[in-house]
């Protein structure tokens, strides 16, 4: 899908939210969904702070792979290149918030080395380069896909600590349960499917 | 528990992967590859087996290298090594299993982040021998394929009433869709999740019980 107009912009954004939920359709990014979803303020703040390097990542990770790889005919170490971008993309970031954005450091700081290893910003970047998007595309892709993960980790976060007060069998407590309660949202979310 | 400084045996290491520290259902370790792809039980055995040779070849690479690698930069490190192995196996399941590639599609490159990887690395090949290493990796690595295969099993037989593509209930079973459709894998997985600790705590009381009688 391209965007050409304001509709097109609105379809695809519902689409990267709704219909192809990175966590519910897609399975991406479910470490963090799964571990940060105990208390609905950490998890919104995880899911702010993904929504910051998500961005970031597909605007570099565009560039990088355009401008660098595409020219150099090296496209084949995409996944190699993409990391080392994040990565250093996320010490970068954090380095910055600490010197001079001080509130956000303190409300975010503590997420972001764990979004290295969250996939969903790998999985973005390729995903993004798969689909032959352009830049702003990219971008777009990458803000409205980390609103959609901001989404779900906050509605998880809303159901898991009313499960904290019910009584559970015992050996379904902790990971299981949780990953039941995910299965009966994903069930909810394809009602989506047909939106677009 | 074991002991610091107890040098494990090799089986013991290779068993601890596929039962004790099995990285799906004990450590709960690289879930989205699990819920991902094992819509059918061939491609759960596909996806666990690019993870085990991923597995191997990093965890023998980075303890020949543990000597050299300033502990500073080790992250970034391992994580060069476990990308290039998973360049390897992305190019050679395309050029040999173009079929499984196109169905595995994204989450091969996504191997990179697969917290069981680096957290071998990090846990067992920083600070053990080549031998003892490759034994963790194969271990770990046929643990995580052991569960995908399950995983994979139940919903392709629930969901399509196969197993590996063979029929197996027969052409009057109506097949739960629900199961190889997104849902299913969570709850899938969580229920399965659920009957093995089931499973562990009655052995555990058991156990205690025996141990009790012992005494």
């Amino acid at each position: 899908m391209m965007i050409t107009d304001v509709s097109s912009l609105l379809l695809f954004m519902v689409s990267c939210v709704l219909c192809n939920n990175y966590i519910f359709s897609r399975f991406l990014g479910c470490c963090p969904f799964l571990g940060v979803s105990s208390k609905v303020e950490t998890a919104a703040g995880m899911g702010m702070a993904v929504m910051f390097v998500m961005a970031l990542a597909s605007l570099f990770t565009w560039l990088v792979y355009h401008f660098i790889l595409v020219p150099l005919e090296l496209t084949y170490l995409n996944t190699i290149a993409f990391i080392l971008v994040i990565a250093s993309l996320v010490q970068f970031v954090e380095m910055f918030m600490k010197k001079s954005m001080k509130a956000l450091y303190s409300a975010l700081g503590i997420y972001l080395p764990l979004i290295t290893t969250n996939c969903a910003v790998l999985g973005a970047a390729i995903l993004n380069i798969n689909e032959g998007y352009g830049l702003l595309q990219s971008v777009l892709n990458g803000v409205f896909s980390a609103a959609g993960f901001l989404l779900a980790i906050v509605l998880m976060a809303g159901v898991r600590e009313r499960l904290e007060s019910s009584n559970i069998p015992e050996s379904l407590k902790g990971f299981p349960i949780s990953l039941i309660t995910a299965g009966l949202l994903s069930v909810a979310f394809m009602g989506f499917s047909g939106l677009v | 528990m074991r002991k610091l400084g107890d040098k494990p045996s090799l089986g013991g290491v290779f068993l601890n992967g596929i039962f004790n520290e099995n990285p799906t259902f004990r450590l709960v370790l690289g879930v989205c590859p699990t819920l991902a792809v094992t819509t059918s039980a061939i491609n759960g055995l596909g996806m666990g087996l690019a993870a085990t040779f991923v597995l191997l070849g990093s965890n023998v690479v980075i303890s020949l290298l543990r000597n050299f690698i300033p502990d500073k930069v080790r992250i970034p490190a391992f994580v060069v090594v476990i990308c290039t192995f998973v360049t390897m196996v992305q190019m050679l399941m395309q050029a040999f299993l173009p079929s499984l590639y196109d169905a595995l599609g994204l989450f091969i490159p996504l191997i990179v982040v697969n917290c069981i990887i680096l957290a071998r690395a990090e846990a067992f090949a920083s600070k053990n021998g080549v031998l003892a290493s490759a034994m963790d990796g194969i271990g770990m690595g046929l643990g995580f394929t052991l569960a995908l295969m399950l995983i994979g099993s139940v919903r392709e037989l629930i969901g399509n009433g196969s197993i590996f593509g063979q029929a197996l209930l027969g052409a009057s079973y109506e097949p739960m869709l629900l199961l190889v459709l997104a849902p299913g894998a969570f709850i899938t997985f969580g229920l399965l999740l659920g009957i093995i600790n089931a499973i562990t705590a009655r052995s555990a009381k058991k156990k205690a019980r025996k141990g009790g009688n012992d005494a």
